[in-house]
């Protein structure tokens, strides 16, 4: 089974619920697509990530209610550092999408979506604890994984997998 | 003065009281920690503190070649290993596109299956150990045993199985195991009905579940709670049959959904799940097909200790599989299966060399977790216990 190459261009997309929808509210948050084995993702602008979320959760036909997962990647030494990523699945259709914002390597820090999904809560202490970007507007941003007065942000990518920091 | 741990929580309002509970609690089925705070035998808020466990195996992760990672993810989630190993397996056969021959798929869904009557017979022992029922867990493990035997067959290992490889199975299984599994999943329907005789019309064990811990649909939702948590909340959702992988789509079976929303329906739910698991064990006996139980790709799998011994190529793809791994495509994948906590998914990302960029774990437990604080809020401490085993968690998979 050999692999198709990525779609990126966005006019082959935009029949994808999510996408539309997204177009349809604001088309100036959407930054690239991609669509690549079998997997949607999005690239939506930092300031607007919350909007997005609660835009996809509301919307009529194909609401996005569920947040699978979200998480981080670190991609240093090059800039934008940090990418924050959002699975979110749809209860009734059972489609998902993954959504992804880009952030700066010196005070990473982007809005919170506890106010669209409770469940963000946890995943977001988790991101902040191991990579170290800040959610404005979080309940309780602290720890989760590591002791409180621990120094540093072990999945950065120039933290040491091994030895003593 | 040596400061306080930032963990310690001062009572928010006059007449309550901080109580810890765990981490060595035995009911909590690991190490988590309850901060409650108690108006009496009430709870007015409940903070679960966790991460005694975590271990860092998303950055261990990042520094192993693909097929190094498989041995990791069975320490995830230790109750349902294999379920570990299908999901990381999965994804990076995703990044690959690789195809899996048909009887490496149903001996994974036959032992998949295994492992979630494996992970619920200990759930439903030591829930029912909390509740005051300890027969129940007498008779789970006799069962489990039998089930472990299988894994230790297949793998030589009775809990960090590793049996899922990248492109296929590890081995063969060995002669005469597919007749013991016969034999015992014609007997397990039997061996449910005395769990059932013991448990579900117990007036006891229906006092201290019916109407407790209750949680709504669109709570259910809202916090992220996932498998037979949500499914017991009223959402109709299973993996297995809606975005099926590794050839569910061939196999029946009902997906059981309760609306009651209590620890009760979360019990039902389970209970008859394993039902329709031993249903997709005989399902996959049945139709077993021939075949090897690897996928044609000299370059990723493994080649047979007698090719090894016998070809030139097979020895040198051996070598350099073993000491420099294989390359795997950029991109990345995200593989969500049904564990039997629920959405168990791994996202991998590929650089395009031989080690993952970046495997996260999205752990059903953590996600059930949240559920909690909504469920005990207002109850009894008493309930706590039925509802922290009601969610079934593994702090493994917690705190990875």
């Amino acid at each position: 089974m050999a692999l198709a190459p990525p779609i990126t261009d966005i006019e082959m997309l935009k029949s994808h619920p999510a996408l539309a929808c997204l177009l349809q509210w604001n088309p100036a948050v959407v930054q690239a697509v991609k669509y690549d084995r079998e997997e949607l993702t999005i690239w939506v602008e930092k300031d607007a990530i919350r909007e997005a979320c609660a835009i996809l959760r509301d919307a009529r036909e194909y609401p996005f209610n569920y947040l699978s997962d979200l998480t981080c990647v670190d991609w240093y030494p090059s800039e934008p550092r940090f990418e924050v990523v959002y699975h979110l699945l749809s209860i009734s259709t059972k489609e998902r999408v993954r959504l992804k914002t880009r952030l700066d390597g010196s005070s990473p820090a982007l809005e919170s979506v506890t106010s669209v999904w409770p469940s963000a809560n946890f995943y977001e202490r988790e991101v902040f604890d191991l990579f170290g970007v800040r959610f404005t507007g979080h309940p309780n941003l602290k720890r989760i994984m590591m002791p409180d007065d621990w120094e540093g942000y072990p999945l950065r990518k120039d933290y040491p997998v091994e030895g003593y920091r | 003065m040596p400061q306080l741990p930032a963990t310690a929580v001062e009572p928010s309002q006059d007449g309550t009281l901080i109580l810890n509970m765990g981490p060595q609690h035995p009911s909590t089925h690991g190490v988590l920690r309850l901060v409650l705070e108690i108006e009496g035998e009430t709870i007015t808020r409940i903070k679960p503190e966790i991460g005694y466990l975590h271990t860092g195996i998303e950055k261990t992760c990042e520094a192993k070649f693909y097929q190094q990672v498989v041995p990791l993810t069975d320490r995830i989630d230790y109750l349902c290993p294999m379920t570990n190993n299908l999901a990381y397996c999965l994804a990076v056969e995703k990044l690959l596109g690789l195809e899996i021959p048909p009887k490496a798929q149903w001996m994974r869904v036959l032992m998949n299956e295994l492992t979630r009557i494996n992970s619920h017979l200990v759930w439903l022992g030591t829930h029912a150990m909390d509740l005051g029922a300890l027969t129940v867990f007498l008779y789970c493990f006799r069962e489990r045993e039998d089930v472990l035997r299988f894994f230790e067959a297949v793998s030589g290992q009775r809990m960090m199985t590793s049996y899922f490889r990248i492109g296929g199975l590890a081995l063969e299984p060995p002669l005469g195991l597919l007749e013991k599994i016969k034999k015992f999943a014609d007997r397990f329907p039997g061996n449910v009905d005395e769990y059932e005789n013991l448990l579900t019309g117990n007036p006891i064990f229906k006092m201290r579940t019916q109407g407790i811990a209750l949680l709504s649909a669109e709570d259910a939702i809202a916090i992220g709670a996932c498998g037979p948590t949500l499914r017991g909340s009223g959402i109709d959702i299973d993996l297995r049959r809606d975005a099926p992988y590794t050839g569910y789509e061939n196999f029946k079976f009902k997906v059981p959904v309760r609306t009651e929303g209590d620890v009760f329906a979360r019990y039902i739910c389970r209970v008859e799940e394993l039902r329709e698991s031993i249903g997709i064990v005989q399902q996959a006996l049945a139709g077993m097909p021939e075949g090897p139980i690897k996928a044609d790709a000299p370059k990723i799998v493994l080649p047979d200790r007698e090719k090894m011994k016998t070809q030139m190529e097979a020895l040198i793809y051996h070598f350099k599989i073993v000491t420099e791994g294989f390359g795997v495509p950029a991109g990345e994948v995200y593989q969500a299966i049904e564990s039997p906590r629920g959405e168990m998914g791994y996202y991998v990302v590929s650089d395009g060399t031989a080690k993952p960029y970046r495997v996260h774990v999205r752990g059903p437990s953590f996600a059930n977790l949240q559920a909690l604080a909504k469920m005990c809020e207002g109850g009894l401490i008493a309930d706590v216990i039925a509802a922290i085993g009601s969610i079934d968690i593994v702090l493994g998979d917690c705190d990875r």
